[in-house]
């Protein structure tokens, strides 16, 4: 086997934006390509309208399942204040994609602070190398906005060592009967996003 | 989209399964066990152990159950082992503590059958109320302890602790962490060792099973040398393994810990302990004997180092060096070990770059939209009583914007330690002095019981308000008592709370429903201001197990004031906006409403609106 070093992909977002199913789809593209894969999330209390990050690294070997700020290759974010927040976990020249998505955090709803302005530009100015995606809108075009976390998938897929349609075979599988078709026009729709024309 | 469900564990059951899969650890424990032909599974739901029961339950030819706490489930587990079939239990770290009387037991009697018990602790409490080490719970049981870093090894391990088990007469402590029971590894399957026959007959021999002091003592020295035993076994089981690569720089991990390690230094020479309990004497001074320095890296306790350096060997640098708490990270391995002049470290863990996150939002876990704990917690702060608490999704009441809970420890220990409150109180203190206690079913099952029976037995005027939500909610919906099915979907009958909580001695016993503010916080009221043991019922099924949405509630913009009491119904549903004359009023998310009515009814403005009816009319 090649020496394939290690391939960081750090997931934030909030607790029933799909990350768990993004995190599903990716580790079993990279174990279907020969990886040795592992995968971290938290389950539990930080379920409850908290946060949710999944470490995703593949490689040759992995001993690790955590991921270590500085060094992610990619940083998949489902919500803008949470893509600023760890934004500090990628490496240098490492590719932030993020959906512009704006998810009340309970000190937001109950009125103790506002939600933060102006997150867009302090993300471009920490890290130049982002792209955002408006990933409700074009999962509403695929047909449902459910799947914006497939949307995702679609928008991060050229910085990955996997061809699209490895990643559509993957999806194809794990999403539930009868939404393959809404969820693969979803990550289309992701892939052009990406790749501007 | 949500991944399809059971993909791993269910489909793992076939004999056509792929080679390699990816399991969490979790799942692989249940596969393992499952490999290694258990018969009989049993549990109480905790983080992060919940998941290894509910994949074993999917299995064929497993009996799998959830115990009413961790203490039945050890002692059914233990029961079917005397019986002769292999048997399981498995719960969190503190559930050990619930579980540890008859888990030392479990140490002293002979079973036919192996037993392992699965503790799985939490470093970092990502939802714990302390990280206790349970590592010491092994030394202190004299008994084996097993570790997997992984999912692989989670599945292969567990094996060996049946053969270990059954070998040496032993109950097993098979330890994981957060880590290695929620992350997900690639790992190998193999073949079910089915057991032999059916069980027919119990084979009695009381002076190895009846542990009165004249069985007793002669077990005790049976026990001390098979602690002897399985120190010489722990010298040459392959779960011990040797490293060897840069001499200058020894390493000794186990569990997670040996991960991060792993990476931090990629070329040092490690000693990976498998079974870490009782520890191998002379693999460890001969490790010792080929490297230069020895260092220890586990996470919480210094378990290893000091049970490493009772032997007499050197260990350059342990937990002078780690921390004690949390859990720990390759960058954090990394930067420590080398700041303390470690050679070999990976560089790249080393980079530090700040973070931009000072000023932005928390976003601490709350009740979900919809939630009936809401109308409960509301109610009890507009009261400004005194909450004793309990372990639960209810524990956010303490939270903001509620702040409605004063103490929580352990399960089942709201309504005893209200018990204790109220007993010492003067009589003449004010009333919202006067402890309530909040419990919910599951936990009123597993421990809460004899907490009551001690109010209604020793007649204190504590007020308990049991939140039964018809499932155990915070571990993800698993069944209970409460809830006509068991974890393998078998009918169940249903406990009667009120009939039960009467049958211990409490008349003053009275029913609401949580999502009606006013008669909630009436009959809260009521209650407190009584002299008597005093029990309030509020049921209502948990929103997110049994998937409840109702039509979403609206906000009228001409009426709302943006006075922003409404906010303090905690739900993210909720947002404050500006209007076209920068005036701030509340929206409601429809997607994101289940349409309690929580909110309206903390309206004063009439506000906030029901649905509207089918023919568009306002209700």
């Amino acid at each position: 086997m090649t020496d394939r070093p290690i391939f960081n992909i750090l997931i934030s977002g909030v607790g029933g934006q799909g990350v768990v199913l993004a995190s599903y789809v990716l580790s079993r593209v990279a174990l279907a390509e020969g990886y040795d894969v592992k995968q971290s999330e938290v389950h539990g209390m930080a379920q409850r309208g908290g946060c949710v990050t999944s470490h995703l690294r593949f490689g040759d070997k992995v001993y690790s399942a955590l991921i270590t700020p500085g060094t992610a290759d990619v940083l998949l974010s489902f919500e803008q204040v949470e893509a600023l927040r760890y934004v500090h976990w990628l490496k240098p020249g490492g590719l932030l994609v993020y959906n512009s998505a704006r998810v009340n955090p309970v000190t937001v709803s109950s009125g103790a602070v506002e939600y933060p302005e102006g997150i867009d530009e302090r993300i471009a100015e920490a890290w130049p190398n982002a792209r955002k995606v408006d990933a409700g809108a074009l999962a509403a075009r695929a047909g449902t906005v459910k799947a914006a976390n497939v949307v995702m998938l679609g928008a991060m897929a050229s910085a990955l060592p996997f061809t699209p349609e490895m990643l559509e075979s993957v999806i194809r599988k794990s999403v539930p009967p009868r939404t393959e078709d809404v969820n693969l026009a979803a990550f289309q729709l992701g892939l052009e996003v990406a790749v501007p024309a | 989209m949500t991944p399809p469900e059971a993909a791993t564990a269910g489909s793992g059951a076939k004999a056509d399964a792929p080679e390699l899969v990816i399991l969490s650890g979790n799942e692989a424990i249940a596969r393992g066990a499952w490999e290694a032909g258990v018969r009989f599974a049993s549990a109480y739901p905790g983080t992060p152990s919940t998941e290894i029961m509910e994949a074993l339950a999917k299995y064929e030819d497993v009996y799998a159950e959830w115990a009413p706490n961790e203490k039945v489930a050890i002692e059914a587990a233990t029961g079917a082992a005397l019986a002769g079939a292999r048997a399981l239990a498995t719960m969190k770290h503190v559930g050990l503590n619930v579980g540890a009387d008859p888990f030392f037991s479990s140490s002293m009697i002979h079973m036919a059958g192996g037993l392992v018990i699965v503790s799985a602790d939490d470093p970092a409490m990502h939802s714990s109320q302390d990280e206790q080490d349970n590592r010491t719970y092994a030394k202190f049981a004299k008994l084996a302890m097993v570790e997997p870093a992984d999912a692989d090894e989670a599945l292969q391990y567990i094996k060996a602790a049946y053969e270990i088990s059954e070998r040496f007469g032993t109950s097993v402590l098979f330890r994981t962490t957060t880590r290695t029971s929620h992350a997900q590894g690639v790992a190998r399957f193999g073949e079910r060792a089915t057991p032999a026959g059916p069980l027919l007959e119990l084979e009695r021999d009381p002076s190895q099973q009846l542990m009165m002091p004249h069985n007793a003592i002669p077990r005790h020295a049976a026990v001390e040398q098979r602690l002897l035993d399985l120190a010489d076994f722990a010298e040459t089981t392959a779960l011990n393994r040797v490293e060897m690569g840069d001499t200058r720089v020894g390493i000794v991990a186990s569990g997670a810990a040996y991960g991060y390690a792993r990476e931090a230094f990629p070329q040092a020479s490690f000693l990976k302990l498998g079974m870490s309990w009782p520890l191998p004497k002379r693999l460890i001074a001969g490790f010792r004997a080929q490297v230069e320095k020895l260092y220890v890296v586990e996470e919480l306790d210094p378990f290893l180092e000091e049970n490493i350096r009772l032997q007499g060997v050197v260990v350059d640098g342990g937990k002078d060096i780690l921390p004690l708490c949390g859990e720990f990270s390759p960058g954090l391995v990394a930067r420590t070990l080398s700041a303390a002049g470690v050679p070999g470290v990976d560089e790249s863990l080393l980079l530090v770059v700040p973070a931009a996150d000072e000023d932005l939002p928390d976003r601490p876990p709350t009740l979900c939209p919809g939630c009936a704990h809401r109308g409960v917690f509301v109610a009890l702060r507009r009261l400004r009583a005194f909450v004793s608490g309990d372990i639960g999704c209810y524990s956010l009441g303490a939270l903001a914007p509620f702040n409605a809970m004063h103490c929580s420890t352990c399960m089942g220990a709201g309504i005893s330690m209200a018990h204790g409150m109220a007993r010492v109180l003067d009589e003449d203190a004010d009333t919202k002095n006067r402890p309530v206690a909040v419990i919910g079913d599951s936990t009123l099952f597993h421990s809460g019981i004899t907490s009551l029976l001690d109010v209604a037995y020793n007649r204190s005027n504590v007020v308990t308000v049991i939140l039964d939500n018809r499932t155990t909610a915070m571990t993800g919906g698993q069944e209970n008592p409460s809830v006509g099915k068991t974890l393998q979907g078998h009918d169940a009958p249903l406990v009667d709370i009120p009939a039960l909580v009467r049958s211990l001695g409490i008349t003053r016993v009275r029913e609401i429903d949580p999502l009606n503010v006013a008669e909630t916080q009436a009959v809260l009221k009521e209650e407190i201001a009584s002299d008597e043991p005093s029990v309030v019922i509020a049921v209502s099924p948990c929103v997110l197990e049994y998937r409840i949405k109702r039509p979403a509630y609206r906000v009228d913009p001409d009426v709302c004031t943006g006075c922003k009491v409404c906010l303090r119904a905690g739900c993210t549903a909720l947002s404050l906006y500006r209007n076209g004359d920068g005036e701030p009023r509340v929206e409601i998310d429809p997607a994101v409403c289940s349409g309690c009515s929580v909110c309206s009814q903390l309206c004063r403005y009439e506000a906030i609106r029901p649905p509207l009816t089918d023919d568009g009319k306002d209700a």
